[in-house]
């Protein structure tokens, strides 16, 4: 049941499609390589506490291609004038996959306009021997699979009857990934030296059953992101707030009202 | 009509049983499963071949780009055109083709043309492809990029052996302060300059610009999709850019296989032909397409027909389809002399050895071409063609 | 001892004015002073003197890489070694160098001396160099990551000879996904390296390393330079490593040039080794020779002070004197070249038998006269031949 607004928004020409719904402090989601399926029952449980907004970024769903995007730094200083023109302040921001890679380049630039960090199964950055799973390469269907411990899940992505349009934005969506993270692979060797820049209360949230980026860089972040927590969501995959919904939305929840009130 | 002869070098040797454990012959195929003592003797016998093509009268010998695979163990054709480079006399060599833009470096790979077509006195053809999708994973470039750069490493290449250095260029994925490029092609301006290509309308539109009139040759398709090809080259050179195409500028690459008879050349070529399409040229949809390798239009076109790529090809269809030449001397230079009559190709690209055909067959078969075919084909020329009209409406 | 006829392929056939207006031959010198027909001929004819070289007795031939110059005009020493790997019978190929450092992609030459060893049946030595100073304007490259980048790109091509791929290679300068490198090289683990060098510490250490232990080639210097940085190889093998290096770790490279009598050979030679010399190599400013990082402060002010004299203006006499060249009747050079032995102890001795502007019928002659009255008697020298590493530190 969606209980949000969809509008385009324009920000120094370059127009992006959001759903917004909710009240309170403002939340931005940022979404991963495929992109946004809709206001999913995460999205709409967290409206229910936050003035939460879900863009599709520029190049993917249908926001606009604007020709000056060529690298992840691009998109962190976009959503930067975003913030700007949107005028937010103490910004809980939230960040899947690549998503939370893009989340942490926003914030390593400047947090003043956030108030907080959450990272969910986030790119990013690279442990020696332990790449992120290669999506490029993997069968789109075996992907999915991959993606989620509950297979009924799969199934249902995978049993769906795509409207032309809808091919249209899978595709673009990873073409769009393809041209951030094809090389070096989904992470930025020079993000992890300049991650210390983030000031703000961090929360690291991973599904034990991570197969895309495994849980071992849940830990990692903990590490490096001073004064990070921690929080692997049981029996979850690539997108526990998909997945596991009521616990996501639990531990963000506990974790703002908690460190970053 | 000129009529080359084309090797891929795969490694025949290979563990079938061990690639079938693997998706593909390409990327991650371990390179445990390639013997160097083999690769020695596969290499020089594969060049004994190429040398052989040109002292029975073949118009050019050809060789090509692939890395990380067993398909075609030719990571640089540069090695295997300077080989031959000083072993063969009046034959062209055709490098079909160099993948520039899978370099931070395109220039690296226009000295290495511009020396061979200095020691060969000018016999060099450059041929520019991007690279298939597999190469994008092994050589680690953004396939998003690929179109881009293609145009951008094409561009400065020919600068470079155009204009008079040092000079300066800048552009969006290429910048050097100093071009000035030594040595210089033999040729004037610089090789004839081709463009491989398994069907790409953007490329056709491209290589026909008459700033450019590069020739087109196409590989590995239906005999239908090589005629919409072929005379999309045609239309759009008459309609978009004003110009009747040549013929020359038109080319067409097939596997070929003669023998004695008709049963005989099937029997003797199924195998490996098979061989050549189900287990080293295959590539999972992934690796042949990654993201932004095609545009939107092609890659949902080709995801349409996606069961149909490469997988499962008995040579039967094949044949059929005219994707191959099998046959009896004279059913081979009968279907190369009709597709003429259509499509009035100038060059055609004979690709004589595949996957696991053994030597003995490769060479009876090469003699029997080059004895029997060439000698009709050759002469081919627009007096046999049956012309192209080009229609009113604008290309496709 | 091994000895090698080495090329550097010089465009001999420069119009000399060129230097009214230009003050090097290297990087800014336009390429409009290249013409491809002299280029044929040249490239030709300086492979039928390494091949020739080889049918008469030299243990191998060598090229190497330098870009946009007149004084070398092997961009790609691969199209060399590829050219002449089935002309020269059992002789070894050596590459010297390929500056793997400069590339984006040192796996493409990886793969080039792969399939270079492959087609040889092992016969390949790989030279792996930093790239003069220069190289790094040319090439885009930054010279302040010089030697990491070379060190980096050294390990990733070792690996990818060495490791069963497919593996990823994660380092600071170069990252790939898949390294699965088809074709491996023949020789096992791999072609041995060798490091050419002007007299780099840095070089040095590293290539001494007992982990390497790759064999060090000095280049043209005065013979007490030559010998003070092939000495400081053996110290650094014995004080920091431990170990004892073996004469086969040590090489030299001299331009030498034979004829009937010592009168005839400084006559004769003369002009072109002042060409090269003084028109070819020198001149070079400093910011182009060293540019920064390009080396640690300290090996900078060492090399420049006995360099002192690559700024032009040098004669044969001086030369010789310096023993930087070795130029004599057969006799003469003989001794020269076993007494250098004795006291340096190279078991590969390189001799550039071609240089600068010296033609065909002189090198011809050279290499013949080299061939076959001088030669014979070095590759019978050992290290009984030898004074000995410690006495030499003791006579210092």
């Amino acid at each position: 049941m969606a209980d949000c607004t969809e509008s385009k928004i324009d920000v120094r020409g370059c127009k992006i499609h959001m759903r917004r719904g909710g009240s309170g402090e403002p939340a931005l989601f940022l979404h991963g390589a495929s992109g946004v399926a809709g206001w999913i029952p995460a999205f709409q449980t967290l409206s229910e506490s936050y003035d939460l907004m879900v863009p599709d970024h520029p190049t993917y769903g249908m926001s606009d291609e604007p020709d000056w995007l060529d690298k992840m730094d691009d998109l962190a200083m976009f959503y930067l004038d975003f913030l700007d023109q949107m005028d937010l302040d103490g910004v809980h921001l939230i960040g899947n996959s690549l998503g939370g890679w893009l989340a942490m380049e926003i914030a390593i630039r400047s947090c003043t306009r956030i108030k907080s960090l959450t990272l969910v199964g986030a790119a990013g950055i690279r442990i020696k021997g332990k790449p992120i799973a290669d999506i490029f390469m993997m069968d789109p269907d075996d992907l999915v699979r991959e993606i989620f411990v509950d297979q009924t899940y799969a199934d249902n992505i995978l049993g769906m009857e795509l409207t032309e349009k809808q091919t249209d934005i899978q595709i673009r969506n990873r073409v769009a990934t393809a041209r951030l993270g094809w090389q070096p692979r989904l992470f930025n060797p020079n993000l992890r030296k300049w991650l210390h820049r983030i000031t703000v209360p961090t929360h690291v949230i991973w599904g034990d059953t991570d197969k895309i980026v495994d849980p071992a860089y849940a830990a990692e972040f903990g590490k490096v992101i001073a004064g990070s927590q921690v929080t692997i969501i049981e029996n979850a995959g690539h997108l526990p707030h998909v997945e596991q919904a009521d616990p996501f939305v639990a531990a963000v929840n506990d974790f703002i009202n908690s460190k970053a009130a | 009509m000129n009529v080359f002869m084309f090797h891929l070098m795969p490694y025949a040797a290979l563990d079938m049983e061990k690639r079938d454990r693997h998706p593909s012959a390409w990327i991650t195929l371990p390179n445990s499963l390639f013997d160097p003592k083999i690769g020695f003797e596969l290499y020089n016998r594969y060049l004994d071949e190429l040398e052989l093509a040109a002292e029975l009268g073949f118009d050019g010998v050809s060789v090509n780009e692939h890395h990380q695979n067993a398909y075609g163990l030719m990571p640089s054709p540069v090695v295997m055109a300077s080989s031959l480079a000083r072993r063969t006399e009046n034959c062209k060599i055709a490098i079909l083709g160099n993948a520039f833009a899978l370099r931070e470096h395109p220039l690296t790979l226009a000295e290495e043309h511009a020396m061979i077509d200095c020691i060969t006195g000018g016999r060099l053809i450059t041929g520019f492809v991007r690279g298939i999708g597999a190469e994008f994973y092994s050589m680690a470039a953004n396939p998003t990029l690929s179109h881009e750069r293609h145009m951008e490493a094409h561009d400065l290449v020919i600068q470079a052996w155009t204009k008079e250095g040092p000079f300066a260029f800048e552009g969006k994925h290429y910048h050097f302060e100093y071009v000035n490029t030594w040595p210089r092609p033999y040729q004037e301006p610089h090789p004839p300059i081709w463009c491989p290509s398994l069907g790409s309308s953007e490329t056709i539109e491209w290589a026909s610009h008459p700033d450019r009139r590069y020739v087109y040759a196409q590989n590995y398709s239906p005999f239908t999709n090589v005629c919409k090809f072929l005379d999309q080259y045609r239309q759009v050179a008459a309609t978009t850019h004003g110009y009747k195409a040549e013929s020359s500028q038109i080319g067409w690459t097939a596997p070929v296989y003669v023998a004695e008879t008709d049963e005989q050349a099937k029997a003797e070529a199924a195998e490996h032909i098979e061989a050549l399409f189900n287990k080293f040229l295959y590539l999972p949809f992934e690796q042949l397409f990654p993201p932004g390798y095609n545009t939107l239009a092609s890659q949902k076109r080709v995801a349409a027909h996606k069961r149909s790529i490469m997988g499962g090809q008995k040579m039967e269809a094949l044949m059929e389809n005219g994707v191959i030449i099998v046959g009896s001397p004279e059913t081979v230079r009968r279907k190369i002399t009709e597709c003429h009559e259509v499509l009035g190709f100038g060059t055609f690209v004979a690709l004589m050895h595949f996957a696991t055909l053994s030597a003995e067959n490769t060479e009876k078969s090469m003699r029997l071409f080059a004895e029997e075919v060439l000698p009709a084909i050759q002469p081919l020329s627009d007096r046999e063609y049956r012309g192209f009209e080009p229609s009113a409406a604008a290309a496709e | 001892m091994k000895v090698f006829a080495f090329h550097l392929m010089p465009y001999g056939a420069l119009d000399m004015s060129y230097a009214e207006e230009h003050s090097s031959v290297w990087l800014k010198l336009p390429n409009s002073y290249f013409d491809p027909k002299e280029g044929q001929i040249l490239y030709n004819r300086y492979l039928d003197e390494l091949e020739l070289a080889a049918e008469l007795g030299f243990d191998g031939v060598c090229v190497n890489e330098h870009h946009q110059n007149a004084y070398g005009l092997m961009p790609s020493p691969v199209v060399m070694a590829a050219a002449l790997a089935r002309n020269i019978g059992d002789a070894k190929i050596a590459i010297l160098g390929n500056a793997f450092g400069l590339r984006e992609h040192p796996l493409t030459l990886a793969e080039e001396h792969a399939m270079i060893d492959c087609i040889t049946g092992g016969r390949l030595i790989t030279g792996m160099v930093r790239g003069v100073g220069c190289e790094y304007f040319s090439m885009g490259a930054n010279p302040a990551y010089s030697l990491e980048r070379h060190i980096e790109a050294h390990d990733l091509v070792v690996r990818a000879w060495t490791e069963e791929g497919p593996f990823a290679f994660e380092g600071k300068h170069y990252h790939f996904e898949y390294v699965n490198t088809w074709p491996r090289p023949y020789q096992d683990p791999h072609p041995p390296i060798w490091c050419p060098s002007q007299g780099s510490s840095e070089t040095i250490q590293w290539a001494a390393h007992p982990d390497r232990k790759y064999t060090y080639l000095q280049t043209y210097s005065a013979f007490a330079s030559v010998l003070r940085y092939l000495d400081s190889y053996r110290a650094a093998a014995q004080n920091i490593y431990g170990y004892d290096a073996s004469s086969e770790q040590i090489a030299w490279c001299a331009p030498a040039y034979v004829a009937e009598t010592d009168a005839q050979a400084m006559d004769e030679a003369r002009q072109h080794i002042e060409v090269m010399f003084n028109n070819f190599l020198p001149k070079i400013s400093q910011s182009m020779f060293v540019p920064p990082g390009y080396m640690s402060a300290s090996s900078m002010k060492q090399i420049f002070a006995h360099k002192a004299t690559l700024r032009g203006g040098q004669t044969i006499e001086d030369m010789v004197e310096r023993g930087v060249i070795v130029v004599g009747s057969p006799d003469t050079v003989r001794e020269i070249l076993t007494e250098r032995h004795r006291q340096a102890g190279f078991d590969h001795l390189l001799l550039m038998h071609q240089f600068g502007t010296l033609p065909a019928d002189l090198t011809e002659k050279n290499i013949r006269l080299l061939a076959t009255e001088v030669i014979p008697a070095l590759q019978a020298l050992d290290d009984n031949n030898y004074r000995g590493f410690e006495v030499a530190a003791a006579a210092e």
